[in-house]
């Protein structure tokens, strides 16, 4: 550590380059893998390998000059302003695939059908997969060959916006918990907060299989589809690193780290939970919803 | 105005683990300074690529294809390997220095941002390397054309998103610095106006950057995993993709070039010896032109078959963000009016950037008109536009950025003279490119085309003798740069008689360790 001044400046670290490193592998693996290359899965690994291993040594670092009490105040704020506009920044990518189903929906799937020239006959309703695309399935009737179904609202997808719902509450009682010295409270709710979490996902993928093998629902299934998966699909992803950051911070609580005045890490992640929460909102009113 | 900085040992690793894996706000940006000044002439090179093929009509140096893999890579290198990284560079050395902070808020997330870069870099030029070469769809890959090329496509795709993350990261960086790491005293309204637009400019970075990344990778799965976010056939559009594209790469023009209006609002106050003039106004400006941004991305897309409305409402913003900026040139100039004005190179660097800077401005206005803009799209005449922003604008701004704060980071000072010759090549053979581009747009030269009809040849043979101009002037520039870091006169402390501002009351060059205890600011 740096001995000037009281704000901490951290000596040279190896972690940034090398995680660099490790994802620029992982980006030229990924490149190879998609066109077809033979060693693309190879450096896709490594590079995930690479990655894992110093988001272990980098995060591992941190915690330790937390819990030795490094941080002041005002390290503490910039870690606070960081974090506050990184969510900023994931709201915004959400925000382009959002953006990207309102003008489908919208403007480009009414325009197309208002041509008759480029397809003669095509009806723009939604949920559509588009001229070329297999039809999109009304309700009560029998599906034929060339057809996909719309996903329901009112089954799985309902259960998981109250999962996830819920899930918002226990955190909040788990902080409460932290707020009170109240360490069962803190651990009992963390814990729940992440079986909320794993049940969501578990019924995400029920709902992906059910999409793929009954439904002829794809991510080829024309727009719909693409929308639909990708929307769902970086969801997903994200409830999945909130809810490995979920355990990180519960394996943290059990041995004793955090104080009820300082606790930014147990915040952050609470705060990233949040914001799952409310893409999932959106997306349950936008995607499943309103169709 | 600031109690002098307390120098400290200067203790880091040598050799190359000091720049590999430096925490040090000022080693980073040394590091983002010199990526940029070697993409600088990457990007340069393939200029000169394309404009010795449009030296005389007809195919002879390139094949069509290379041609457009030049046009496209030029942009990129250009806007995300040189311009970006050299105001973050600029940001790194300077914000710091400037509010009286130790250090950037998160070192250790510093080094990543910039450390990101070469990798991307890689993966950029990669693809020329690649079974059917570069990205040749031009820089803002357009489906369906870019859903139709090679591997190289797949590679700029993987490198916008290695970049995406280093600009979102270095943004980050920059607002919890410059939001907690103020010296005590140093209130919003009394921050330089470097760091205002540098602060203003990270937001538009958080906002767009992922954005950007949302589109490129709808494209990849319209590439590769069978989506049709793009494809009419399956219910997509193309258009959406332009419509996402330019809510990200109209806002990236102010990225570009807000930091660049800093740069300037500093260096015109020290020469013309007077405080700045219109501060609020130059921030209130500042933002007004951020927001605007977020308003007007359809300006880019006025032929591909809007609703009326849609193009109305997109002309009027456009012509809106005229106000604001009209704003800022009438503050430069009445910063210098009646001044006791010195004609250093920063200083010529700066007055250039105001008169050419004004002439890329209102052909953008030109251009923001709709049934102009149905005779100028697509033509050299948007090429003239941009360049006369992004060249004369913002690698002016940097150039002049660099006269200003070398000897403060050095110690040493340039040789007057040759700034001097550097700065009047420059703006000559800039001029003589780029000038005559606006007359072969207005006479409906396209662009991104090897070949043109026989009538342009004229203006092509001016406009590429001044380009292996101003290519071969940069090399002086380089060479001006290397030997001031290897010595000359020495530099006071304050460097510039005008000059005012915490950076000034360190000594030249910095100690390692700068601001370890803040200055108070009165
Ligand atoms: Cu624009």
């Amino acid at each position: 550590m740096s001995s000037h001044g009281s704000y901490y400046l951290p000596d040279p670290s190896p972690y940034p380059v090398i995680t660099s490193a490790g994802l620029f592998s992982l980006a030229l693996g990924f490149v190879l893998w998609i066109n077809e290359v033979a060693l693309g899965s190879w450096l896709m690994l490594l590079g995930a390998a690479i990655i894992i291993v110093m988001m272990f040594r980098w995060f591992g670092t941190v915690v330790s000059e937390s819990e030795a009490g490094t941080y002041d105040k005002q390290v503490d704020f910039s870690f606070r302003w960081s974090m506050a506009w990184f969510i900023f920044s994931e709201i915004m990518f959400f925000g382009a695939f959002f953006g990207a189903l309102f003008y489908i929906r919208m403007f480009a799937v009414p325009w197309l059908g208002d041509t008759e020239l480029l397809w003669p006959g095509f009806e723009a309703d939604w949920p559509t997969a588009g001229p070329e695309g297999p039809i999109a399935l009304q309700p009560h009737e029998v599906p034929g060959p060339g057809q996909f179904t719309p996903m329901a609202a009112w089954g799985i997808p309902a259960l998981n916006t109250l999962i996830l719902l819920s899930s918002g509450v226990t955190i909040t009682f788990a902080h409460w918990g932290l707020l009170k010295d109240n360490r069962g409270q803190l651990i009992t709710f963390q814990f729940l907060t992440i079986v909320l979490g794993i049940l969501f996902l578990v019924l995400q993928v029920e709902e992906y299989v059910h999409a793929y093998t009954e439904l002829d629902l794809t991510l080829k299934a024309g727009v719909y589809g693409a929308t639909f998966f990708m929307l769902t699909g970086f969801h997903g992803l994200h409830v999945t690193m909130g809810t490995i950051m979920l355990i990180v911070i519960l394996v943290r609580c059990m041995k004793g780290h955090f104080t009820p005045q300082r606790h930014f890490g147990f915040e952050a992640v609470a705060w990233y939970w949040h914001f799952v929460d409310v893409v999932w909102l959106l997306l349950f009113v936008f995607v499943y919803w309103f169709l | 105005m600031a109690t002098a900085a307390t120098a400290h040992h200067d203790e880091h690793p040598y050799g190359i683990m000091r720049w590999l894996c430096t925490t040090n706000h000022k080693d980073i940006g040394t590091l983002y300074l010199w990526f940029a000044f070697i993409m600088f002439f990457v990007g340069g090179a393939m200029a000169m690529v394309i404009r010795a093929e449009l030296f005389q009509p007809g195919l002879q140096v390139v094949d069509p294809h290379f041609f457009n893999q030049m046009t496209t890579l030029h942009a990129l290198v250009m806007i995300f390997g040189a311009v970006m990284p050299a105001f973050v560079g600029l940001a790194n050395w300077q914000i710091p220095m400037m509010i009286g902070a130790p250090d950037m808020a998160l070192p250790r997330l510093n080094n990543w941002s910039f450390w990101l870069l070469p990798f991307a870099a890689t993966l950029l030029l990669g693809g020329l390397f690649a079974p059917g070469g570069g990205p040749a769809a031009g820089w803002t890959i357009y489906p369906p054309l870019s859903v139709q090329g090679g591997m190289g496509t797949d590679f700029t795709i993987l490198a916008i998103h290695t970049l995406g993350i280093s600009s979102v990261l270095g943004a980050l960086n920059i607002i919890a610095t410059i939001l907690n790491m103020r010296a005590p005293g140093l209130t919003l309204m009394k921050m330089p106006l470097f760091v205002w637009t540098w602060l203003i400019t990270a937001y538009l970075l958080l906002a767009v950057m992922p954005v950007l990344a949302g589109v490129v990778t709808m494209l990849l799965t319209d590439r590769h995993f069978g989506t049709h976010f793009f494809d009419p056939a399956g219910g997509g559009d193309p258009v959406l993709f332009q419509h996402v594209f330019w809510f990200f790469g109209h806002p990236e023009v102010y990225i570009l070039i807000l930091p660049a209006f800093g740069v300037i609002s500093q260096i015109l106050p020290t020469f013309s010896r007077k405080p700045l003039f219109g501060y609020d106004s130059m921030v209130y400006a500042t933002g007004s032109i951020a927001f605007l941004s977020f308003v007007v991305w359809a300006h880019h897309m006025f032929t591909v078959g809007l609703p009326t409305a849609g193009e109305l409402f997109f002309m009027y913003m456009t012509m809106l963000i005229a106000v604001p900026t009209g704003v800022k040139v009438f503050n430069w100039v009445s910063t210098m009016w009646r001044g006791s004005m010195t004609f250093e190179t920063p200083m010529l660097f700066a007055i250039g950037f105001v008169f050419l800077f004004t002439i890329g401005g209102l052909s953008g206005l030109m251009l923001a008109i709709v049934p102009a803009d149905f005779q100028y799209h697509d033509t050299y005449f948007v090429v003239a536009h941009f360049h006369y922003v992004l060249f004369s604008g913002s690698i002016m701004a940097i150039m002049g950025a660099v006269y200003y704060w070398l000897p403060k980071w050095t110690g040493n000072m340039y040789n007057e003279a040759q700034g001097k010759w550097h700065f009047w090549l420059t703006a000559i053979f800039f001029n003589i490119t780029f000038f005559p581009q606006h007359f072969l747009g207005l006479a409906g030269m396209p662009r991104r085309i090897p070949d043109y009809a026989l009538q342009f040849t004229e203006f092509n043979v001016w406009s590429s003798i001044g380009a292996f101009g101003l290519g071969l002037t940069q090399l002086l520039f380089l060479y001006i740069v290397v030997r001031t870091i290897r010595g000359g006169k020495k530099a006071t402390d304050r460097v510039w008689e005008g000059a005012h501002g915490l950076e000034w009351t360190l000594p030249s060059p910095p100690p390692y360790h700068t601001f370890a205890t803040p200055p108070k600011v009165d």
